[in-house]
């Protein structure tokens, strides 16, 4: 098979490693049916995506629901097994790491999840929700970890008191503080923040991104930060990478990507976020059709069934990513003979 | 999603239920029986066997088929006239006090329930547990999951009271090996709620967070994972006492149970189905009370059940 590799890590090339470098990760789920539970097909939730991410870095993965977003976000953190494909974290690769190896590297790796009412156990008070980790990998005493349970729900904006509140006591934005807390309890460098603030109402959505922004200067975080709404990844993302189907249609710094969108779907994203402005323009194009099934994937590109520009070319031939020379790095057959 | 309902209505869920069993008036008919069934057992077991003030063993030739409240005949020697100067519930064809076997069957009755079924759920649990946790590793050509679910079938398939017969016809036939052959006959249901709890629990983002922060696996199956797979378990549990509580008289009906002179209500019961039409209280007191005992655990269990489901709790 034809490989696509994004390399997004391009637009910055510099002479450091990456904080974490992602390649060819391909996730794909097996269709099973009948008695004997038959292999009748494959899901390529993710196939193929390249990228890299820079300590400090914001990299916001943008798509439709149901493309692969959180699926990558999770085989990024090998929280689901891999298919194919090398996740480099600071060095190391983590598909070669052990069962042990990988429980004591996984300090490194946080995620923060969507649901703030199902991603915190409803039994335990949020002390132990966030000091938990603290004292199985550190063992420390139960003094010490409180006071850094303390110092950590301080930093997240809740009071000390939290400590003996239960997650149903608490409302969503103070949930996803304790969420954020619990997944710095570890001190790590790459946070994946699954539609982190999806769930919550706008007024709340950009106190928890202030926060973001916060803590990424204090400690200098690097975030995967999975999103589908584009005036959150406008606001935080450094760049921006663009996911249909399952690949990276595209990657660049953010205004680029805002200014000048150059796959077509990323430009009929782009024109579908509404605007908060009555006499702006309606939007121009708007994209027909569902997106196809990833269980039977058109050949060639994955868009051409529902693109504007598509040609003879698209519907045979897998676009190659290249890099413009205005440093976007797209995946698509309109820019290939650049 | 009912869980959104929950946080905006009540700030305390776990009072809530505790306010919806408490106002179910039937589920709380059955907690009074069954607190009083308790004292009964073990007012029962202590004195009918270290401090006897009721003999259940003593015979009374001269007092046979007296019925409930009757005083005993002057031929009784002063010594085995029963406590309350009369035989409260009547004495049966050897003049055996039935309150002194009442009293001394009720402890039986209770913890073979009670024990049975704490070894039914401990089985299942374990099973249960291990079938949705780490269902997807292979042994060989077959997965976990499949391999103790293809077992739970298996043993559900057995027609459980004729399986327990068969053991017990072959086992000397103590209070323990009844209490063991129950619970191992009694595990599947317990094992099929927790597996399906498991695969349930185990796409929560909470423990994803708990594999994310590389807790060690016992740790997320018995601090995040069990704890919130019990609710449903614990209900069962209560209703599968009343049937092993019923499986226990039934044996004993049948002469395969707890062996004479040990009183138990179903051996109680089935000496006195001789005597229907003589001695009907030596049929109806036992029956009464299996009766009694078996609605009070299925009606506390139906409360609980109500108590924790969020769906069916009113408004």
């Amino acid at each position: 098979m034809n490989t696509t590799v994004l390399r997004v890590g391009d637009m910055n090339s510099s002479n450091h490693d990456p904080l974490v470098a992602v390649r060819g990760l391909k996730k794909h789920f097996a269709v099973r049916s009948g008695v004997f539970a038959r292999v009748h097909g494959w899901i390529k939730a993710v196939d193929d995506v390249s990228f890299d991410i820079d300590v400090g870095e914001t990299l916001a993965l943008v798509g439709e629901s149901g493309c692969g977003k959180t699926t990558l976000g999770r085989a990024v953190l090998r929280l689901i097994e891999p298919s194919a494909g090398v996740v480099t974290v600071c060095g190391r690769d983590i598909g070669a790491l052990n069962f042990t190896q990988l429980r004591e590297f996984r300090r490194k790796l946080q995620i923060i999840f969507q649901d703030p009412y199902s991603s915190l156990n409803p039994r335990i008070s949020v002390g132990g929700i966030v000091g938990e980790s603290i004292r199985v990998h550190e063992g420390a005493s139960q003094p010490e970890a409180q006071r850094r349970v303390d110092e950590l729900l301080e930093r997240v904006g809740l009071d000390a008191s939290f400590r003996r509140r239960f997650p149903h006591e608490l409302s969503g934005g103070q949930r996803q503080r304790v969420g954020i807390a619990r997944a710095l309890a570890l001190g790590p460098e790459f946070v994946v923040c699954d539609e982190a603030v999806s769930a919550l109402d706008v007024s709340v959505q950009a106190q928890i991104l202030n926060l973001l922004s916060e803590l990424q200067r204090d400690a200098g975080l690097a975030y995967l930060f999975i999103s589908h709404d584009l005036n959150v990844v406008r606001q935080i993302a450094d760049r921006v990478a663009v996911m249909y189907l399952g690949k990276l249609v595209e990657c660049a710094g953010v205004e680029r990507v805002f200014s000048t969108p150059m796959h077509p779907y990323t430009q009929s994203l782009i024109d579908a976020n509404p605007i908060p402005d009555p006499s702006y323009p309606p939007t121009t194009t708007i994209l027909e059709g569902e997106v196809p099934s990833a269980l039977n994937p058109p050949t060639g590109c994955p868009f051409h069934t529902r693109c504007p520009q598509a040609m003879d070319h698209c519907r045979t031939t897998l676009p190659l990513a290249t890099v413009t020379e205005t440093g976007h790095t797209v995946a698509c057959h309109l820019y290939a003979q650049s | 999603m009912a869980k959104h309902a929950v946080e905006s209505v009540s700030p305390v869920p776990e009072y809530r239920a505790w306010k919806t069993f408490l106002d179910d008036r039937l589920a709380l008919a059955g907690v009074i029986v069954l607190v009083l069934l308790v004292f009964a057992a073990l007012a029962g077991k202590f004195l009918t066997d270290w401090f006897v003030v009721f003999d259940p063993s003593v015979v009374r030739l001269a007092d046979k088929f007296l019925p409930p409240l009757s005083v005993p005949s002057e031929f009784v020697a002063p010594a085995d006239i029963p406590w309350f100067g009369m035989y409260l519930l009547g004495t049966d064809e050897l003049g055996r006090d039935v309150f002194a076997r009442m009293l001394q069957g009720s402890m039986v009755s209770l913890s073979i329930g009670i024990v049975a079924v704490a070894l039914a759920v401990s089985i299942g649990v374990t099973l249960g547990g291990i079938a949705g946790y780490f269902g997807d590793r292979r042994l060989g050509f077959i997965s976990v999951d499949s391999l103790i679910m293809r077992f739970t079938d298996v043993m559900l398939c057995f027609p459980t009271f004729f399986l327990i017969l068969t053991v017990i016809a072959l086992l000397p036939s103590s209070i323990y090996n009844i209490m063991i052959v129950i619970g191992v006959t009694g595990w599947m249901g317990t094992a099929r709620f927790v597996r399906a709890e498991f695969l349930s629990l185990r796409e929560q983002d909470f423990i994803v967070s708990a594999t994310a922060l590389g807790l060690p696996n016992w740790r997320i199956i018995l601090l995040h994972m069990l704890p919130n797979a019990m609710v449903p378990v614990l209900v069962s549990a209560t209703i599968s006492v009343a049937t092993a509580i019923l499986t226990e008289s039934a044996l004993s009906f049948l002469g395969f149970g707890v062996q004479p002179p040990a009183a138990t209500w179903g051996n109680i019961l089935a000496d006195g189905k001789g005597f229907i039409f003589d001695a009907p209280w030596l049929f109806f007191i036992p029956g009464f009370a299996i009766l009694l005992v078996v609605l009070a655990f299925n009606l506390v269990g139906e409360g609980m059940r109500e108590a924790m489901n969020p769906r069916l709790r009113p408004r």
